[in-house]
């Protein structure tokens, strides 16, 4: 534990010495603060729109959750969709162009060790990222009043989403020392699962059914409405674990190839 | 101390190392020399547990480095062919991280970090990030880095390129001062390094040893530059070609043996390779 804690630790150094960590936090936080603002001032509007035609029924249905949060939180998977491939690029790239994988290989530590690792630091980064967007969920709470449970289901499920992506950006990463070729591995995996769901209402039964439970989106949806299914927090840790075992398998092949 | 018995390592088809057999003990310098390409680093990194061998066995401090690669790097200190540092980190930061993995415990480890920039002349820029030091503070930053977790065995891949002449000698007197109680393999195709730092050389071309002997300390530089130039030239041209009738130990030589019996020794079994 010691060891992944040490790599964990020198990889958040090297986020936060480097731009990397900076430019990512800068430029997700503008686009959450750019959502945030439209929809909060949509539904501002919509709300003056139902009072001033006195429609108290229409107003009754307006709602912060369904109509700023959850929005909002799903914008949120569609940047880390994006961005995610960049935070993760350079876990293994960067070192087999530094030859640095040539120090750690060769180190009293396992190749388990070096994945949890590399996973702790950027989950860390994604958390440290999460943690500044909780600010537009404060706005809310403080001006309006949201449910606070479906705000925590929702963010249950983005951070499920994030270390997904990690995990699976991880492995693409070990697998080439070309960080643009890690990072638009990883951004084609990511997408893949984003959308593969799409066609299952027209591949029929089975296959819609099998397309249907690979898809990531269909498994956070239900989140940011306030239902935790352990059904789908099972995909998530599935995701995850089965990304970590690749990575490490990838990682200990390096040795033979 | 370090053990190795009929190594060979093949990349695809080609074999980088082929029935490489040598050891070293305890205070013992031993220059592993070499033109580029012969060997040298593929030995290394089988030694350090960076990859497995196709066949044959290295035994490091006693251990397998196969099948107990864990208690063999814990005992090995690796400066690899690029100094393996991260350009963002400064040296100080550097070495803890090195420390933590290598397993120096909390409590040794300010001292042992001390140390090993101290032994390595890199206090001056103990602050500074490595992506701005220059080739030769980087190479010391890398000794320092093989150094930190006081190991049994230091395996040193070309520790002096990139130095100037004064941070050379440097380099070299920590060396010998090392091996006092350490086994230290480093690799060279610097003829005068091995001359000056080594009780033993050995000589690898084409992926073969061709010569393995004791080196009285001030050894004749000539006849081994001499005797070096004869191995690796007659191996661009004969070694090319795997010959059976050559078994490959038939050209190592036992200790003990001076240079002009190893040229005649190697002369006789280039005779018979040809005929």
């Amino acid at each position: 534990m010691t060891n992944v804690w040490a790599i964990a630790y020198r990889e958040l150094r090297s986020y936060f010495v480097s731009p990397v960590a900076y430019v990512v936090l800068a430029g997700f936080l503008l686009l959450c603060g750019w959502f945030f603002w439209v929809y909060l001032t949509q539904f501002s509007q919509m709300v003056t729109m139902y009072a001033q035609f006195q429609q108290p029924q229409m107003l009754e249905q307006m709602n912060l959750n369904d109509m700023v949060m959850a929005p909002l939180l799903q914008n949120m998977v569609i940047i880390l969709l994006i961005m995610m491939p960049l935070i993760t690029m350079r876990l293994f790239a960067e070192e087999r162009a530094n030859c640095t994988d040539e120090l750690l290989l060769t180190s009293p530590i396992e190749t388990l060790e070096i994945t949890l690792g590399k996973f702790l630091g950027a989950g860390i980064f994604y958390l440290v990222l999460l943690g500044c967007t909780l600010v537009y969920a404060g706005i809310l709470l403080y001006f309006g009043d949201p449910e606070v449970g479906t705000i925590v289901t929702g963010y249950l499920g983005l951070l499920l989403v994030g270390l997904s992506f990690i995990a699976l950006g991880l492995f693409t990463s070990t697998l080439t020392s070309n960080q643009i070729v890690a990072a638009v591995s990883a951004f084609v995996i990511l997408l893949l699962f984003f959308a593969i769901g799409w066609p299952a209402s027209t591949v029929g039964e089975t296959a819609g059914v099998v397309l249907g439970y690979l898809s990531l989106i269909e498994h956070f949806q239900p989140m940011t409405a306030g239902l935790v299914v352990s059904s789908d927090v099972i995909y998530f840790l599935s995701v995850i674990a089965f990304a970590l075992f690749l990575s490490q398998r990838s990682l200990e092949s390096l040795r033979w190839r | 101390m370090v053990e190795v018995d009929c190594l060979t390592k093949y990349y695809g088809g080609f074999a980088a190392i082929q029935d490489v057999t040598f050891s070293a003990e305890p205070g013992q310098v031993l220059g592993f020399l070499g033109p580029n390409g012969a060997g040298k680093t593929t030995t290394m990194r089988i030694l350090t547990g960076y990859m497995p061998a196709s066949s044959g066995t290295a035994q490091v401090a006693g251990y397998d480095v196969f099948e107990e690669s864990r208690e063999v790097r814990r005992r090995i200190g690796y400066l690899p062919e690029t100094p393996p540092v991260y350009p963002e980190m400064t040296p100080r930061s550097y070495l803890d991280f090195v420390s933590r993995i290598k397993g120096v415990t909390k409590r040794e480890r300010p001292e042992a970090i001390e140390h090993a920039m101290a032994a390595t002349q890199s206090l001056d820029v103990g602050n500074q990030p490595i992506g701005t030091l220059s080739r030769g503070y980087k190479q010391r930053v890398a000794i320092a880095q093989a150094l930190v977790h006081n190991p049994e065995v230091l395996i040193l891949d070309e520790p002096t390129i990139g130095l100037d002449p004064k941070q050379i000698i440097e380099i070299r007197n920590l060396i010998r001062g090392l091996a006092e109680d350490r086994t230290v393999i480093l690799s060279t195709h610097i003829l005068p390094e091995v001359t000056q730092l080594c009780d033993k050389v050995v000589i690898i071309a084409q992926g073969q040893i061709v010569a393995e002997e004791d080196l009285g300390m001030g050894g004749a530089t000539e006849d081994l530059e001499a005797f070096f130039l004869k191995v690796t030239a007659h191996d661009a041209v004969e070694l090319n070609v795997v010959d059976p009738t050559v078994p490959s130990n038939s050209t190592e030589v036992e200790a003990g043996e001076d240079t002009s019996g190893v040229s005649d020794m190697m002369h006789d079994s280039e005779t018979e390779g040809t005929e």
